[in-house]
């Protein structure tokens, strides 16, 4: 099981001080927090992707890369890439290039956001939220498996004979998450595919998105990629830990309740009524090993644990906490209820093993430049000998 | 004319459903709303209709209300009145009038119903008020509210000023509501209009609607979303 932290990258003033951080503060503590969750041998780092203050990570992939550049083994991912107002041609490209320079460490999720007013700032129609994100991830997930993609669609520019590049590294695409919160298309999408879904799990009271993520295993059993059980459930979650309960009350009680998005609301009652944990080590593990019981076997848990204006020192230190009293724990005792057909999440190097076997991977090599892409039918050295590409001749 | 089916006798008790705002003890506006159900309650029971009633105070859980609306999802007692309400075979609606509109507390717990939890249910709708010059409001005001609920509110609506409480008149409008709502009930409109149209109106997966989705065996895949969610378009 993989444990990890999810982070929206927002910025709000500190309680009591007011101090509020800098965005090149902002931004070089989302990089701080990720090399520290590589230190403390947490397995995810996932970025959010924002067009909006107060919050910094409009580019989601750019400072995923340098995370890479900066990290060892952690897996990058997203929380989300939206999947409404990107191009999907655009998240093919560069999420294959990040993949690549991550050398195998990325997955994503893909999602519809939750920000209304992004949808005309990128010149979508929000009324068409849950088309736009079928249709492009149905086109992603093409443009990462054909070399030369033929496509129509209602929302973007048909594509004759295009090849998104760089083809995925290994030819193994990265593996998708699709995150919803209440949208039944989603779940079956992600079943379909069999892909994995993920459900943020926090801002709503316990097992609210149960009959979703159960929706959701089904499907992956319909579409035959294996047992309900053994589809891949990812969970988000909200912690802070001290170690005691009422130094972790007392600490994280004036970020909670000054929060915008919390004002009015009272941290007691978010703890008593959703998955947010704010207690001991021991208190975390033990609402975590609830999810498990509520949901199943499960192959990802992400915490939030890093915004609400806390400074970076704090969210290091809960970085800390996580990676050293709570996760070693969780592993163990998960672990040992797991049952043995249920499958870790995908990684690349599964994926490519999956894949390949003992074989080497394809590489490809592109042929020479033809100006265009649709003068043969693969731009790829390794494509059917037997299809020639035929190019003008100048006379 | 001859009616082709009969509609079958409900296999469980009415269950009708008191929502109160009034926040005084006695409150008139509680009284209005028990006047209308008992009278409602007695017709049908006369008539051999088994009838439990439940009342939802909306005083007592004020700040529930109010912490629901910002913490985006409902506390435990929002939530019980939210269930009451989707089992609901009848509401009498019942909200004092202030500073010449429904009060706050009425319309708070209103913003917390979801779209589909009451489609066409029968309704009364009451009010009280300080003076007969606000008569309008239950009908101006609570009509319109629940028209975008799409429950069946009864033609009759009943307000009641002070003097009202010494009138005859008020006993007859009560008991004209109370005709309405169990001749609504009685013919199972209810039920007829969300089994016709339940797949019309928008639903969220899991909400708290009676029927909403909550599995697969719930769920139609048979539409352009789902079809486009599965690789077609």
């Amino acid at each position: 099981m993989q444990f990890g932290i999810f982070s929206v990258g927002d910025i709000a003033p500190e309680p009591g001080t007011g101090y509020t951080q800098s965005e090149a503060e902002r931004i070089r503590n989302i990089v701080a927090v990720a090399q520290r969750a590589d230190d403390v041998g947490l397995d995810v780092f996932a970025l959010g992707e924002h067009h909006n203050p107060p919050f910094v990570p409009s580019s989601p992939t750019t400072l995923l890369a340098y995370i890479a550049a900066l990290t060892q083994r952690i897996m990058l991912s997203t929380s989300v890439t939206l999947m409404t107002t990107n191009d999907p041609v655009k998240v093919a490209e560069d999420y294959a290039m990040l993949q690549h320079v991550a050398q195998g460490r990325l997955d994503l999720m893909v999602g519809r956001g939750n920000t209304v007013p992004v949808y005309p700032w990128f010149g979508k129609d929000i009324r068409q939220g849950v088309a736009l994100a079928l249709e492009n991830y149905n086109l992603l997930h093409r443009l990462w498996r054909e070399d030369v993609v033929d496509w129509e669609g209602r929302f973007r520019t048909p594509l004759q004979g295009f090849t998104s590049t760089p083809r995925p590294l290994d030819d193994v695409p990265p593996f998708v998450w699709h995150g919803s919160i209440r949208t039944p298309e989603i779940a079956e999408q992600a079943a379909f595919y069999g892909n994995g879904f993920f459900a943020n799990h926090v801002l709503a009271p316990h097992f609210h998105f149960k009959p979703l993520v159960d929706l959701y295993r089904r499907r992956f059993g319909h579409y035959g990629h294996g047992t309900a059980a053994q589809a891949i459930v990812g969970l988000g979650g909200m912690s802070f830990i001290a170690k005691n309960s009422q130094d972790a009350v007392r600490q994280f009680k004036p970020y909670f309740e000054n929060y915008p998005v919390f004002r009015g609301s009272r941290l007691e009652d978010h703890m008593a009524a959703t998955p947010l944990t704010v207690g001991s080590p021991q208190q975390v593990i033990d609402k975590v090993m609830t999810f498990q019981e509520g949901f199943g076997d499960y192959q990802r848990q992400l915490f939030a644990v890093d915004g609400l204006s806390l400074p970076v020192a704090v969210a290091l230190e809960q970085v800390e906490l996580l990676g050293t009293e709570v996760v070693p724990v969780l592993r163990r005792e998960l672990a040992a209820r797991r049952a043995p057909d249920v499958p870790e999440a995908p990684t690349h190097a599964s994926l490519v093993s999956a894949k390949y076997g003992d074989a080497q991977p394809r590489q490809p090599r592109p042929n020479p430049n033809r100006g265009d892409n649709l003068s043969g039918t693969s731009p790829y050295q390794d494509s059917d000998a037997g299809v020639e590409a035929r190019f003008p001749e100048v006379v | 004319m001859n009616a082709t089916t009969t509609p079958a006798a409900p296999p469980s008790p009415v269950a009708v459903v008191v929502v109160s705002a009034g926040v005084s003890t006695p409150s008139s506006t509680r009284l209005l709303a028990d006047r209308i159900a008992q009278r409602a309650v007695d017709t049908l029971r006369a008539s051999g209709t088994p009838v439990t009633v439940s009342v939802i105070d909306l005083a007592p859980i004020a700040v529930d209300i109010a912490r629901s609306l910002v913490a985006g999802f409902p506390t435990e007692a929002v939530q019980e009145a939210l269930d009451l309400l989707a089992k609901a075979d009848a509401i009498v609606a019942s909200a004092p009038v202030y500073k010449a509109g429904i009060s706050g507390l009425f319309k708070s717990f209103a913003d917390l119903i979801d779209n589909d939890l009451l489609i066409a249910k029968p309704v009364v709708l009451a009010a009280t008020g300080g003076s007969p010059r606000h008569a309008m409001v239950v009908d101006e005001q609570l009509r319109p509210l629940f028209a975008f609920l799409r429950a069946i509110p009864t033609p009759t609506s009943v307000y009641a000023a002070p003097e009202d409480w010494g009138a005859s008149d008020l006993g007859n409008r009560i008991a004209r509501a109370a005709t309405e709502l169990t001749l609504l009930v009685r013919s199972d409109v209810a039920r007829a209009i969300a089994d016709e149209n339940w797949a019309g109106h928008q639903h969220q997966f899991g909400g708290n609607a009676s029927r909403a989705e909550r599995s697969d065996a719930d769920v139609d895949f048979d539409t352009d979303l789902m079809r486009l969610a599965t690789g077609g378009g």
